[in-house]
């Protein structure tokens, strides 16, 4: 007797019935305060952020998303006054130990920041200095991440013939593309991105949302945004922050159409924020 | 209710354009008087001394004769002092506004050792020539060389280069240090590959400025014990040396009206001097410099 096989696809960024298989935890947040000074800015996080997917955060100015995503690469801490307690598991690591080296999570996690920020260096200097900085000479080596990393944010066919020019004479839009390819160029495993295209043009920033879905394939990705139409574009999960605290966290299309809380129900639908 | 009335500020305008008008003029009156100040000096000093400028003039030691009086002991003085001045001055300037820009926690000691940073910058030059006495050539019994008068002069100059230093490290947007960090970059990489590339062209301006000032100062040489009149040339950094301000210091006091010329025209080799050093810090700002 002849067994016939079915093959399904799922979709994952379409809700199912079926009970979603747990993805592994790239980053697990327990009981995470921190203290800017005497601001209480964030009050007792707990967040687990999946693997391959994007989660977006959103919330009203202040209330800690950047923050939060900022203490996740532990940039945070190049403010002076700023004091945290908690934990945060980086793929089962305490980030907060004193022997996991500040710069070795952030080669794991990259970011790209909300104004783009690349070096007033020519663009192959630009994507090459991660590699630089890790003890990498080789100029065909080098040769090779930089292609590759432009490639992965898909520009390179866009300055391939420009690798000498200077970074600052390209237009916003894809500064912060060169930004995201630098990013790559460290082979990280998460990205975060702080606002990554409130500063750009309607067309950047759909290119560059567009480049989100297809890195989600390989890496983590942790977006904060203001714009919640954003969030519900490009996110698997999203996380609502108000005054420090997770109000509400669950897949994107269940807190954007049938939120648990009234407080996101009213952040989505407008009413303040 | 409206506050500001319509036909009010109409009948003021005159009178505002007027003010206006007045401030901008005694601006450029002011700028004018400084320019002038400058032309009529360099007018001066290159009619007076530039008759006397020869080959013979840049290779002849000092003399009792006025035409065979040479400025070369000075010239090749002041040379090797600034040999010794410039690499000290800047490598403990550059290294003191590094780190207190980017190592130093801002705090109470912090800003102690920045108000006296600030303070000794204003510190007459007679003292720090008393400084280098007691320490380098007594106590350290450097004796009068090149030697104990650079390491004099880099201390005098020092306050400045480390203002200017800290200026230009601090004006690196934070924004290019996130990039930098945010890849797993160190503190020293990024000091060195990200920071002082853009800090050098306000570096090297700062340092300039001060080195200028070095190369004309004549108190401390004086109370350190820098001889006027040498009739060789320094061999190495313990021997002692003449400089130009000293040299032509000593010719303007000097009763013959020759000597006049004679120390107009180490004034115009002093003036090129210094162009050469500015013109070596414009070449190098302009290799570093990519603007904003």
């Amino acid at each position: 007797m002849n067994t016939a096989t079915i093959k399904t696809k799922i979709n994952t960024a379409q809700p199912t019935t079926v009970e979603q298989v747990e993805k592994e935890s790239v980053y697990s947040t327990r009981q995470l305060n921190l203290w800017y000074g005497n601001n209480h800015a964030l009050k007792n996080i707990d967040l687990e952020i999946g693997e391959n997917e994007v989660t977006a955060i959103i919330g009203p100015s202040g209330c800690g998303k950047s923050t939060y995503l900022k203490t996740l690469n532990r940039m945070v801490e190049l403010v002076p006054s700023v004091k945290t307690s908690g934990e945060i598991q980086y793929r089962g690591r305490n980030i907060f130990e004193s022997s996991y080296g500040v710069e070795e999570l952030r080669t794991r996690v990259g970011m790209v920041f909300q104004k783009p920020n690349p070096f007033p260096k020519s663009i192959y200097d630009n994507i090459a200095y991660g590699p630089r900085i890790h003890g990498i000479k080789n100029k065909k080596i080098l040769d090779e991440i930089v292609e590759k990393s432009l490639r992965g944010a898909a520009i390179w066919d866009e300055v391939k013939d420009r690798l000498n020019e200077n970074a600052y004479g390209i237009s916003g839009g894809q500064q912060q593309r060169i930004c995201i390819a630098r990013t790559l160029a460290i082979e990280p495993d998460v990205i975060l991105m702080d606002e990554p295209t409130s500063a750009l043009d309607p067309i950047s920033t759909l290119k560059i949302e567009e480049l989100v879905q297809e890195l989600k394939e390989q890496y983590s990705i942790i977006i904060v945004t203001h714009n919640m139409q954003q969030a519900a574009r490009i996110s698997d999960k999203t996380a609502f922050f108000l005054n420090g605290e997770v109000i509400e966290y669950d897949r994107t299309d269940t807190i954007f159409s049938n939120p648990a809380d009234k407080r996101t129900e009213d952040y989505i639908s407008g009413r303040f924020g | 209710m409206r506050y500001i009335e319509q036909e009010k500020v109409v009948r003021r305008m005159n009178g505002r354009m007027v003010v206006n008008r007045v401030f901008q003029g005694l601006f450029m009156f002011a700028t004018a008087l400084a320019l002038l100040a400058l032309v009529i000096l360099l007018y001066r000093i290159v009619s007076q001394g530039a008759g006397h400028l020869s080959l013979d003039f840049l290779t002849n030691f000092a003399s009792r004769f006025p035409d065979q009086a040479g400025i070369k002991a000075a010239l090749v003085g002041s040379i090797w002092l600034m040999a010794v001045v410039a690499p000290t001055s800047i490598l403990l300037g550059v290294g003191s506004a590094i780190y207190l820009e980017e190592y130093a926690i801002k705090g109470r000691i912090t800003t102690f050792i920045q108000m006296n940073i600030s303070n000794l910058a204003g510190v007459p030059s007679v003292v720090f020539g008393l400084l280098g006495l007691t320490i380098f050539v007594r106590a350290l019994a450097l004796g009068n060389s090149i030697l104990a008068a650079g390491f004099t002069m880099s201390l005098l100059i020092l306050p400045v280069i480390i203002v200017a230093a800290q200026e230009a490290i601090r004006s690196v947007p934070g924004e290019l240090r996130d990039a930098s960090y945010g890849m797993g970059a160190t503190k020293w990489q990024t000091i060195v590959r990200i920071i002082l590339p853009a800090a050098i062209p306000g570096i090297l301006t700062g340092s300039i400025l001060a080195l200028s000032r070095a190369i004309g100062e004549t108190a401390p040489l004086i109370v350190v014990g820098i001889p006027v009149i040498i009739q060789f040339l320094p061999e190495g950094v313990m021997d002692t040396f003449t400089a130009l301000p000293m040299q032509i210091y000593d010719w303007s006091s000097r009763p013959q009206a020759e000597f006049q010329t004679v120390a107009a025209a180490g004034i115009i080799v002093l003036m090129v001097v210094l162009l050469f050093m500015n013109s070596i810090a414009v070449f190098i700002r302009n290799k570093f410099d990519k603007s904003y």
